[in-house]
């Protein structure tokens, strides 16, 4: 929690980028078993990859509360000079729908496990209470709006890492490079 | 909860079949013919009811059990029961129950298009799982202990359960529950055996009313 500064700093903290990093690991992996698990013809397998799946997913939900309270403690690098006022708004935006979604995604999931009344135990350990009863139109239709949300992850996190290349590549700045782990060096805390 | 043991052969219950007029039946004159007769002269009247006619709409046979530990739970959409009660005589009572396989809602939907299967309960060969009790000991109270043959899937373990029997008006609640392992019945076999996924223990609860 130290240099809550008013100045902008010029790279992101470690734990900025570890959590980055780390979820966007997680999510390309939850959303690959995601598509994966869903058409499997039912067995202890898929049983047992639905509840890994939902275990990842609270893990990835308290990242992202956790990430939320980082970026709000801890004030990222500013954008480039050399962008438009236009850009700027979509990358605002985009980044605003990233955060969005890491919320909504998780919370559909959960939703969605209420009302298909598989409870899910975190871990086999830890039951997270329903937030709905049994519904099986609801769950449903649940299932729909999971799907569709990861669907939108998945162009938004193609936007994103597009626009990163075109910073590299294109505009050559260190838009990308300050994301990376260890490229600079005092932050490595 | 003696869902193990093996069955011993269902001791025969004289007289079991539902008919029996309650109000009516008056045996104590075949008492001549010697002890061993005593068994067939119940249910004998002291003007109390005999409650046996099952309402399905109000009763319940549901089953819980635990998938990768999450507890889920299913129930029989439809069973039938032969119930003879009669609360001044609870020990020469009898139950029997029957449940029919397709009638089971496991509590999600991909698994109701298994549970047929071969590897869960067959039903095609195995289209009921079936109860009937052979004992009744009262526990004291409108408590008693009920025990008898559980066949299910061809395979059939004695199991006891805990009754608590409630007389409202005229209608007589019945509610007990008890566990029994899937793997005694063979239930879940192949992929589905390891007890991993599905857990071995399915705890059944039941409710049954009934009216004279």
């Amino acid at each position: 929690m130290k240099n809550n500064q008013p100045t902008p700093r010029s790279e992101y903290t470690a734990m900025a980028k570890g959590l980055h990093w780390l979820m966007a690991l997680g999510l390309c992996s939850l959303f690959a078993l995601g598509l994966y698990m869903a058409d499997l013809h039912l067995s202890p397998w898929k049983l047992k990859l639905y509840s890994w799946h939902k275990w990842a997913g609270v893990t990835l939900f308290l990242l992202a509360w956790l990430r939320l309270l980082w970026r709000f403690t801890h004030r990222p690098p500013a954008l480039p000079g050399h962008m438009s006022p236009l850009e700027r708004l979509v990358a605002h935006c985009g980044h605003a729908l990233l955060y969005l979604l890491l919320f909504a995604i998780p919370l559909s999931g959960w939703l969605m496990s209420s009302a298909k009344g598989v409870q899910t135990v975190y871990f086999g350990l830890w039951p997270i209470p329903d937030l709905l009863t049994k519904d099986k139109a609801l769950g449903d239709v649940l299932h729909e709006i999971h799907e569709t949300l990861n669907w939108l992850l998945a162009l938004t996190v193609a936007g994103h890492a597009l626009a990163a290349l075109k910073h590299h590549f294109v505009d050559r700045d260190e838009v990308l490079q300050r994301m990376l782990p260890g490229v600079s060096g005092k932050s490595t805390q | 909860m003696n869902s193990n043991r093996n069955l011993v052969p269902p001791r025969d219950f004289v007289s079991t079949k539902a008919s029996l007029p309650a109000k009516h039946t008056r045996a104590w004159g075949a008492l001549g013919a010697g002890g061993l007769l005593w068994v067939s002269c119940w249910p004998v009247v002291s003007g109390a009811v005999e409650f046996n006619t099952l309402q399905p709409a109000q009763s319940t046979l549901v089953f819980a059990y635990k998938q990768m530990n999450v507890p889920m739970e299913g129930r029989f959409k439809s069973f039938s029961a032969h119930l003879h009660f009669d609360p001044a005589k609870p020990a020469q009572g009898k139950a029997t129950l029957e449940a029919p396989i397709a009638s089971l809602d496991t509590g999600s939907e991909e698994a109701n298009d298994e549970v047929g299967d071969a590897a869960w309960f067959n039903s095609k060969k195995y289209p009921v799982a079936h109860f009937e009790s052979t004992t009744i000991q009262p526990l004291g109270g409108n408590r008693y202990e009920v025990s008898g043959p559980l066949t299910i899937k061809g395979h059939t373990r004695l199991v006891s359960t805990p009754v608590t029997v409630s007389v409202q008006g005229n209608r007589a609640v019945f509610d007990g529950s008890f566990e029994v392992r899937r793997a005694d019945f063979s239930v879940g076999e192949g992929t589905w055996a390891d007890f991993g996924t599905v857990a071995n223990e399915i705890h059944i609860t039941f409710h049954l009313v009934a009216t004279p």
